[in-house]
């Protein structure tokens, strides 16, 4: 019952983060009429609306595309990040630890400076690659070492391998970067910090494929999350093998986090916060945590986008600024909470 | 033989043969407690009959090696308990005990209502039914102990591997898990086979004990047979001196090495 009351409030502040988001910008858009518009869409439903034709295309193809966009990544980041936190059994794991921002930065710098005139178009193919690259390089990494080795139970390998990764390719960027032009330096660090204000409708379609495979991987293994909570000896007991569910959740929250970085930069702390409130709201349980944290993750950063298009209106904050604002301090709270829990 | 029988069974850890060539068997509905000292090789024993080490030999269940079965099979079958279970602090009871369903469940399968009607009656039958929904970092050692021993009732499997079920556990808890433990053999048709550090009770309650020493059996049989001043002071270097109980069963205990050295009186 929990379970069900949560996954509303959840679904409801989802919906109002997005109906928020369409009606605040620029351009002063008439709230019932937005509404109007809107509902008008939803099949069998015709209602009249008094918005002009700019209106229309401001809200068809300004503000929608960047709502949509909003609810995939902050639903990408926030489902990856608890794939993440189930399979190392540690809340405070996200995709960064695991070198999927170092290879996505890497990637898009590449693209950067190195494409030529193919410019900004290449920039997401090579952030998607450059993620999944970053993983990979880490879980092979990892996976020879533990293999060696025979040191721990392979989980903390792998984050110890992710976080070497991830240096190695930051060093690789940084030395792109200094032997670069100023201009494609400035266009790295704007593409770093995450923005979703690149939305159409066309990237939106081209992440669509990804999102949908991997958050339906990544959502049919709760019940697996859960069993690894006991440890991989007690699961492997139980019958399963914690190896391979690894495997798979891993991949998933890959394809998951590179989708997201391909179209919006590097957006942090999504992935840790999201997932906690998620907890508090419907317990440990990742069946509960996983459809929770993708709604969360959709409604907190389509906000968090509507927040950095307009503080500095019309300029714009980079939106990973906004959510590292909220973030950090949010992180300390999840950090003395876990801590602080009584035995 | 019905039950569950270990035969010829060696087991190398980091290339090391921690157990060698041992055979053993509890009857189905028996107790076959392994005892020794530290790093004799009973956890490993268990650990190997559970299918979680590699080992050379065999384990037979009824008479069917398990070594063919597949993992999901086997769990359905034998039951594991670690000396020291990774108990989720925020998991509910509930959740844990239904996590003992995991060997029935397919791929993509969820906990149905047959499910939730045996994780019940396990927590029922270990008498924590009323803390449900209570977190397990709110249960005490003794109840902790109680809501493990209702995940591995959950499989119901035939066998229990117990490693060490009352380490933690002061005397009275001892007793409450070890009569818990025996009740479940006696009304399930449980096979038990656990380790046991504490010599007397291993005697109370195993109908057979089976005497590690550096891997191999120094000694089987019923607990008049194993637990003798002789064998117990050469096995683990300990002088003891062993009297027959109230009930007629060896109680071991422990003797100063020096007798002059006791407490003035």
């Amino acid at each position: 019952m929990r379970k069900l009351g949560a996954l509303g409030i959840a679904a409801i502040f989802l919906i109002a983060a997005m109906l928020i988001s369409a009606l605040v910008g620029a351009a002063d858009l008439n709230p019932l009429d937005t509404v109007a518009a809107l509902a008008d869409k939803i099949p069998f439903v015709h209602l009249p609306s008094g918005l002009s034709a700019l209106d229309r295309a401001v809200l068809f193809q300004i503000r929608l595309p960047r709502v949509v966009l909003g609810v995939l990544v902050g639903g990408l980041l926030a489902v990856s990040g608890a794939g993440y936190q189930g399979v190392f059994r540690n809340p405070l794991v996200d995709s960064g630890l695991l070198g999927a921002s170092a290879g996505a930065g890497l990637g898009a710098t590449l693209a950067i400076v190195y494409s030529g005139g193919a410019g900004p178009s290449a920039v997401p193919p090579a952030a998607f690659l450059g993620s999944l690259g970053g993983v990979a390089a880490a879980y092979l990494t990892g996976a020879a070492a533990s293999r060696r080795t025979g040191f721990g139970n392979g989980v903390a390998t792998l984050l110890l391998a992710g976080i070497a990764v991830g240096f190695f390719f930051t060093a690789v960027q940084t030395l792109v970067l200094q032997r670069s032009a100023e201009q494609d330096v400035q266009t790295v660090y704007n593409w770093l910090l995450g923005s979703l204000s690149g939305a159409t409708w066309q990237l939106v379609v081209s992440i669509l494929p990804y999102a949908a495979v991997s958050v339906v991987i990544v959502l049919l293994h709760g019940r697996h999350l859960d069993v690894l909570a006991v440890g991989d000896e007690e699961a492997r007991a139980l019958g399963m093998n914690p190896a391979a569910v690894r495997l798979i959740v891993v991949a998933a929250c890959a394809l998951a986090t590179a989708s997201a970085v391909a179209v919006s930069g590097l957006i942090g702390f999504v992935g840790i916060i999201v997932p906690h409130v998620a907890r508090r709201l419907g317990g440990p349980g990742y069946r509960s945590v996983l459809p929770l944290s993708l709604l969360i993750g959709a409604g907190f950063l389509v906000l968090a986008d509507t927040l950095a298009r307009t503080v500095l209106s019309p300029a714009e904050l980079p939106i990973g600024v906004v959510t590292a604002v909220v973030g950090a301090p949010a992180f300390v709270w999840i950090l003395r909470s876990t801590q602080g829990a009584p035995p | 033989m019905t039950g569950l029988s270990v035969q010829e069974l060696t087991v190398a850890l980091d290339r090391n043969p921690v157990v060698r060539g041992v055979s053993c068997a509890a009857a189905a509905g028996g107790w076959l407690s392994l005892i020794g000292p530290n790093g004799a090789g009973k956890s490993t024993l268990i650990r190997a009959a559970a299918g979680l080490v590699p080992y050379q030999g065999s384990v037979l269940l009824d008479g069917a090696d398990v070594r063919s079965l597949p993992a999901r099979e086997r769990a359905r079958l034998i039951a594991y308990v670690p000396q020291e279970p990774v108990l989720p602090p925020d998991m509910t009871v509930e959740d844990y005990v239904l996590l003992g369903r995991t060997p029935h469940l397919g791929y993509l399968g969820t906990p149905g209502r047959h499910d939730r009607q045996v994780t019940a009656s396990a927590l029922d039958r270990l008498d924590v039914a009323r803390f449900a929904a209570r977190r397990l970092a709110r249960m005490s050692g003794g109840e902790r102990q109680r809501v493990v021993l209702a995940r591995a009732l959950a499989t119901e499997a035939r066998v229990l591997l117990l490693d060490e079920p009352t380490s933690m556990l002061d005397v009275g808890h001892q007793q409450q898990v070890l009569e818990l433990i025996d009740g479940l053999r006696r009304d399930g048709g449980l096979t038990v086979l656990s380790t046991l550090h504490d010599l007397t009770a291993a005697g109370q309650y195993a109908d057979e004990l089976v005497l590690l020493h550096e891997g191999q059996v120094a000694a089987a049989g019923p607990a008049a047979a194993v637990l003798t001043a002789d064998l117990i002071g050469a096995v683990y270097a300990a002088r003891v001196t062993v009297v027959a109980g109230p009930d007629g069963r060896p109680v071991v205990a422990p003797l100063r090495p020096r007798p002059d050295t006791g407490p003035r009186g």
